[in-house]
């Protein structure tokens, strides 16, 4: 059985994991775009 | 929702919303916008993407020095009712975790900042973090009164690295709105420490009116009024920007000083006396807003 303290770990850890994993994905759209807009400055 | 009750809440690994409460949001807010303003008034203008990133870059900045500035204040912050709800000092993160967000954060935001834009951008960026959370923090906060004469200079950074990271170059529009900021940040925050003084007296920060009395802080703040407005029309006097600002600065200035002098005259000793303070401080959180505004406004409007 899960204790209450032991659910809102968990609970924690995944709300956590869930704003890690959107704020990596949003890095990596931002990287794609300042290459795209570095390159053109560069053309 | 119903809540638990919990042993230890340090022991937890903390909500995000902490995290985010770190970043000290609202105080990120007037140093977005006037990085924003010297981006947008500079020459050169940097495609979308990259204006973003460098706003974006600042913002994570001034989060991690909100973020350090309450690690290193953790005890301070515990003694003052405007401050003791935090995370820290309410025991819902561990003081490391502060830490490590906070150099995370500065390293990331000087970095991307590079990558981005230009490394002199960058640089001013790693060392308005490195003057608000050691020359500002850690050394004149706990030991002088001026602290914020001195510390100002860290949160009038913003509208530089705004323009250095359009342009690649410092020059005499950005210093100017460099200065307007660091003349302006005194009377702003001694009229916040007056009506708060007992808040700052407990936790033992040096502040005027902890140490010099109100009387002199109030002829202080007007003292400092004066070449805050003067500075604020220089741009326009020199000729680096419009009319429109020119007469912006000129009438926000004024009402400025006005709140000022009925800030000098005022004999209050008790937070409930000190209405002319409280409007001074909510005035001078829109002057800045408008100032700025105004200034981008001259610049991309066509008048």
């Amino acid at each position: 059985m899960v204790s209450p303290e032991d659910e809102v770990i968990r609970r924690r850890q995944r709300e956590r994991a869930r704003i890690m994993a959107l704020l990596l994905g949003a890095f990596v759209v931002l990287l794609f775009f300042i290459t795209i807009a570095k390159t053109g400055m560069n053309w | 929702m119903p809540t638990l009750e919990l042993s230890n809440p340090a022991a937890l690994p903390a909500d995000w919303r902490d995290f985010v409460a770190l970043t000290k949001p609202r105080v990120m807010s007037l140093v977005v916008f006037s990085g924003l303003c010297g981006l947008l008034v500079a020459p050169v203008q940097l495609p979308l993407v990259l204006s973003f990133t460098a706003i974006l870059c600042i913002a994570l900045a001034a989060g991690a020095c909100g973020a350090l500035n309450q690690w290193y204040e953790v005890e301070i912050d515990a003694k003052m009712r405007r401050t003791a709800k935090r995370p820290l000092p309410a025991g819902r993160m561990e003081r490391q975790s502060a830490l490590h967000f906070g150099v995370a954060l500065s390293g990331f935001s000087v970095l991307l900042m590079g990558l981005a834009t230009n490394w002199l951008a960058a640089a001013l960026l790693a060392v308005s973090i490195l003057f608000y959370v050691i020359v500002y923090t850690v050394w004149l906060k706990p030991r002088t009164a001026q602290n914020i004469v001195i510390g100002g200079a860290a949160g009038a950074f913003p509208p530089l690295i705004g323009w250095v990271a359009a342009t690649g170059h410092v020059a005499a529009l950005p210093l100017l709105l460099f200065a307007i900021i660091f003349l302006w940040t005194p009377p702003h925050f001694w009229a916040l420490s007056l009506f708060v003084r007992s808040d700052y007296a407990a936790a033992g920060i040096p502040m005027l009116p902890v140490v010099a009395g109100f009387e002199s802080t109030r002829r202080q703040i007007l003292l400092y009024s004066l070449p805050m407005a003067f500075a604020a029309v220089t741009p326009w006097a020199l000729g680096l920007s419009g009319p429109v600002y020119g007469v912006c600065a000129a009438v926000l200035s004024f009402v400025f000083l006005v709140l000022a002098s009925r800030v000098a005259a005022n004999r209050a000793s008790e937070p409930v006396g000190m209405d002319a303070e409280k409007h001074l401080f909510a005035y001078s959180v829109f002057y800045l807003f408008a100032l700025f505004a105004a200034l981008v406004a001259d610049r991309w409007l066509p008048w």
